[in-house]
């Protein structure tokens, strides 16, 4: 007999919709992952929203409100395990842009009852408050990684995700190097892969979606930036981008603050 | 008559985080508000210093279904400053780019978000166990639009390849050349979707709405043109802000925009069609025509249909692009900046998406305002909901309640849009 199928639930936070679109955007292979797994509570797709316990949970987006704090601590309780998607879970996010001012300033451009606002400070990964089982980094993600993901935890293996720089599989690609080549600045080389090297595949600097690879040596490559003629506020905005609040970047873009 | 409440917690197939609450008093509407949660993000204020040429990355990240409209919408804008203007096959790649999101983003609302209200479902995964085929050919009509974004775009969701000034690397002809039998595919799939939306049961509803969209002196509008009402608005673009203003009320944490003196208006689909039928082509008009659809059509839940005639269109439009696509000898135009300012309106799947940012001399973003589509319609959104509520006071609150999820669904709204203008909300907190 066929084991009973995980149930399943996907949560949102502070984030565009993207992430979890990522998993209808899989028009192949949509249906079939609908039908491995119970979608107990998915908003953006069902009207049937089951309550918890869940053996999975996918949470998009980052903890940004002290609404979400409380949210994302029930929410670990009631996943087995939990996972991660997008630049906004693992790092924060765009809007982590925040995190350098302060958020008082900020409401009251956007909105003319800055009162009715209520925001934390900093926008913060989910892991910030609790334990994450998985991140899966990107903004967006890669569809095809999340199936990974998904295919990983239905059959109780590890998922295979390269942790290695954007650098790497562009030479295995056969891409013309961008930075070396035509003196575009590149983050490829602090940059972890996921996105199959596309922006240099398209004649254009990588901008750090999928966050720090694995020991990255963003001074080398700041300098680098340094001596093709950008200043020192290029380079901060560089590293301040989708990923901004990533320990690396974050550290990279304050060394150029000043 | 008793006192009625109709409370939606979490209002499902819509993208982003809202919620309902009508309260009916003495047989009354008394109070109706679409209470939208979904944190803000503060786009606006985060752009103040960047870069000029960051504004189509930075604001594709406001949406992860309509990306691409916000692109558009930001490099118009920059290039409106700069005083430069894109055009030939640059223009049309832009266009087709355009066509992709269409045609993904009306199929992802007619099959997945809007449909299984028609039908009776939770979800296009249970309308799938009754209806494999439709929903296998949902799919891939969504795909042929995706391929194209991710074809010119690089990827599906937040395309990597727009700048300020064209693209990063245009394709070759070679390249395109396959897309041609995948939409014609698709426009058949298309026509289809329009008889088969068509010959869903409607609720019988119509309002006296003010129709705004922009028009183009030839095309189906996009990218382009000024904006007119069925009500005789018919201003440029960059007098946007004359003529709409945005206001924040307590229940959101979007802001609600209204024309100045007059209140709410309807964008989108809807508005495009009854303001441009005269431009559709050929095929599109004809599939409209065949189901009985012309101008005006005032009946909100008749949208889905609606969605569907514009995805006739795109298909065709794309194939058209093309089949007569020709390489640019440059992927992108020359771009100097300057200090000044710069507007921008294009027509995002749920309707017009206007930016306007001011630039300083070093190229820095001094100043940005984004007003998207959701935001324009949400008055009209709960004007619709008291005027529907009202209609159907006796009904019994269950089908009260779905039927109240369906014609906010009608907008196929984008909360996450909305939500950096949104106003926020207060009761729940």
């Amino acid at each position: 007999m066929a084991a009973k199928k995980p149930k399943v639930a996907v949560f949102k936070f502070s984030s565009c919709d993207g992430c979890q679109l990522s998993l209808l955007d899989a028009e192949e292979e949509f249906l079939a992952v609908a039908g491995a797994v119970d979608i107990a509570f998915f908003p953006e797709v069902s009207r049937r929203m089951l309550k918890g316990p869940y053996d999975v949970g996918i949470v998009e987006g980052s903890v940004s409100t002290p609404h979400d704090v409380e949210y994302i601590r029930e929410i670990r309780k009631q996943c087995t395990t939990l996972i991660t998607i997008g630049a906004c879970a693992t790092a924060g996010g765009i809007q982590a842009l925040r995190n350098w001012k302060d958020v008082k300033d900020f409401t009251n451009i956007v909105y003319a009852s800055p009162e009715y606002i209520s925001a934390l400070d900093r926008s913060l990964p989910t892991g910030s408050f609790v334990h994450v089982d998985f991140e899966l980094r990107g903004c967006p993600i890669n569809k095809y990684q999340l199936i990974e993901v998904i295919n990983a935890l239905l059959h109780q293996r590890k998922p295979s995700i390269p942790a290695f720089s954007v650098c790497v599989e562009c030479k295995l690609r056969g891409n013309v190097c961008v930075m070396v080549v035509q003196g575009i600045p590149c983050l490829g080389p602090v940059t972890q892969t996921g996105c199959g090297a596309l922006c240099p595949s398209y004649g254009r600097g990588c901008y750090g979606c999928f966050g720090p690879s694995d020991s990255p040596n963003t001074a080398a490559i700041a300098e680098r930036f340094s001596e093709l003629g950008e200043t020192k506020y290029d380079i901060m905005l560089a590293f301040r981008g989708f990923n901004a609040y990533a320990n690396a970047f974050r550290r990279e873009s304050d060394n150029h603050e000043k | 008559m008793k006192n009625r409440t109709i409370k939606v917690d979490y209002l499902a197939r819509v993208e982003g985080e809202g919620a309902l609450l009508i309260k009916t008093k003495s047989g009354q509407v008394s109070d109706v508000k679409l209470r939208i949660f979904e944190p803000p993000r503060f786009f606006e204020a985060f752009l103040r210093g960047r870069k000029y040429s960051e504004a189509p990355d930075i604001t594709a990240r406001i949406c992860g279904i309509c990306s691409v409209a916000y692109q558009m919408s930001s490099v118009h804008a920059m290039e409106n400053a700069f005083g430069i203007t894109v055009n030939g096959q640059l223009r049309e790649l832009r266009r087709l780019l355009y066509c992709g999101e269409w045609i993904e983003s009306h199929a992802l609302h007619i099959y997945f978000l809007h449909a299984p209200d028609f039908l009776g479902y939770d979800d296009a995964i249970q309308l799938a166990k009754d209806y494999p085929n439709v929903v296998q050919k949902a799919l891939q009509l969504k795909k042929a639009g995706n391929d194209i974004v991710a074809l010119l775009g690089g990827r599906e969701i937040h395309p990597i390849n727009v700048k300020v000034g064209g693209f990063y690397r245009v394709p070759t002809r070679r390249e395109l050349a396959p897309l041609a039998e995948k939409l014609k595919w698709a426009r058949d799939a298309a026509v289809e979707t329009v008889k088969f939306t068509a010959g869903l049961p409607f609720m019988e509803f119509e309002q006296d709405y003010e129709f705004i969209a922009l028009r183009h002196t030839s095309e189906y509008p996009m990218n382009e043109g000024k904006l007119v009402s069925n009500r005789g608005l018919d201003i440029g673009i960059r007098d946007y802000e004359f003529y709409f203003e945005e206001s924040h009320v307590q229940h959101s944490n979007a802001l609600h925009s209204t024309m100045k003196q007059k209140g709410a208006y309807f964008v989108g689909p809807l508005a495009r069609f009854n303001l441009n039928f005269d431009r559709l082509s050929e095929i599109a008009q004809s599939a409209a025509k065949d189901v009985g659809f012309v101008p005006e059509i005032r009946n909100p839940f008749k949208g889905i249909v609606v969605r569907a005639i514009e995805v006739v269109y795109a298909c065709e439009e794309a194939l058209r692009i093309v089949e007569s696509y020709e390489e640019p000898t440059a992927a992108a135009v020359e771009v100097v900046p300057r200090a000044g300012f710069g507007f921008g309106c294009t027509e995002a799947p749920r309707g017009i998406l206007y930016h306007r940012y001011r630039i300083g001399d070093d190229g820095l973003i001094k100043d940005a305002k984004i007003v998207p589509p959701t935001a324009q319609n949400l008055g009209t959104i709960e004007n619709d909901l008291r005027g529907f509520v009202a209609a159907n006071i006796d009904m019994p609150k269950d089908w009260l309640t779905l039927r109240c999820e369906q014609a906010v669904r009608n907008y196929d709204p984008c909360i996450s849009c909305a939500t950096h203008f949104l106003k926020l909300d207060i009761e729940g907190s």
